[in-house]
């Protein structure tokens, strides 16, 4: 097929093998432009700043371009506290969002909450929406920023991500026969 | 300091005065709920006082206050009124400062608004109302600034749980009434 086949581990190379040649290339070209829609609300949006400037430069892995609308990107980056008045706001992105979608929550106040476990704050924004990646810290180095995302692109490429589950998941539903 | 505006107060508000007192250099007065419009009026407009600068509201909740080293005796009890209103003033014309406060029961939570006098403090009155539901009676628009209006009850209360959140939306797959836990 002229498909250059680089893995060290068996499982990945069979589930290489499983994926059909269209999906195999369709994901690889979704990984390399994931078009990002920064949700960003608190102090790690600085961090975000250092990853998406020259010097760690998220441009190197295809996630450059930051979209300020939903309806244009596919990669929802949650930076920063989320507190439960934004909830519906931050579900509301989502939903504009089309298909396939990804989501990355970046700090532990995205992740977990943080320290703000209060009144006010939403404990993780997994709470509101489904989330693919979370990475640790306060706020996290830009290079786990870039581990999580190559972390993300892994998962792409094989068709983990959430939202190719559900879709994966639907049409087995859609396909299976009425009992 | 100021003290020349504390004695100025009891000399020509001596009946709305409940008492005085100064702490680390700051002077306060304790007002009486019904005459609190008619100080603030005049510390505004009274060329002497002038107090043009409105600095912040907020309140007090004594609720179990029980300072270390105090008597018990001396703490908060359920004879005592709950809330102490605060409000903080300055004068940029003489340099002083003052602070008013005001006790309010947690059966009658109600205060004459000073929005209309100083416009700076309507957003500060909503703050105080939404935190610790104090009414501003006189507010031009008293609702809830922070909060959703959704929430129930007055988060920075003593009372309100630590850790209890009222969440608007959750995944589908989560249940919107959050796990009760005990609350020691």
């Amino acid at each position: 097929m002229g498909v250059e086949l680089t893995t060290t581990r068996i499982e990945d190379a069979a589930k290489w093998a499983k994926q059909s040649l269209v999906e195999r290339g369709s994901n690889w070209g979704r990984k390399f432009s994931l078009f990002t829609y920064p949700f960003v609300t608190a102090c790690c949006g600085m961090e975000f700043m250092s990853v998406a400037g020259p010097k760690y430069d998220i441009a190197r892995f295809g996630a450059e371009f930051p979209r300020f609308s939903p309806r244009q990107s596919d990669l929802l980056m949650v930076v920063g506290t989320i507190t439960e008045k934004q909830g519906p706001a931050l579900k509301r992105v989502f939903d504009q969002m089309a298909e396939p979608k990804w989501v990355i929550a970046f700090g532990v106040c995205a992740s977990t909450g943080g320290f703000y476990q209060n009144y006010s704050a939403m404990p993780g924004c997994d709470q509101v929406i489904p989330v693919d990646v979370y990475i640790p810290g306060c706020p996290p180095r830009p290079e786990q920023v870039l581990d999580a995302l190559i972390l993300l692109m892994d998962r792409i490429q094989h068709g983990r991500g959430h939202s190719q589950l559900r879709t994966k998941r639907e049409e087995l539903i859609a396909a299976a026969p009425e009992e | 300091m100021a003290q020349k505006v504390l004695d100025a107060l009891t000399a020509t508000h001596g009946h709305a005065v409940e008492r005085t007192e100064s702490t680390y250099g700051d002077e306060i007065a304790w007002i009486k709920r019904d005459q609190l419009v008619a100080v603030a009026q005049w510390l505004r407009d009274d060329p002497a006082m002038a107090f043009d600068s409105p600095v912040f509201v907020t309140c007090i909740d004594r609720l179990d206050w029980q300072p270390i080293g105090v008597p018990p005796s001396e703490g908060w009890n359920e004879s005592k009124p709950r809330f102490e209103v605060v409000y903080q003033l300055r004068s940029s014309v003489h340099r002083t400062r003052i602070r008013l406060k005001i006790a309010v029961t947690e059966q009658d939570p109600r205060v004459p608004s000073l929005a209309e006098i100083w416009p700076a403090f309507n957003w500060q009155e909503r703050e105080t109302f939404d935190m610790y539901g104090v009414r501003f009676d006189g507010h031009p628009d008293l609702r809830r600034i922070y909060m959703y209006e959704e929430f129930v009850g007055y988060p920075l209360r003593k009372d309100y749980p630590k850790e209890k959140r009222q969440p608007l939306v959750r995944r589908d797959d989560l249940p919107i009434n959050p796990i009760k836990r005990e609350n020691p």
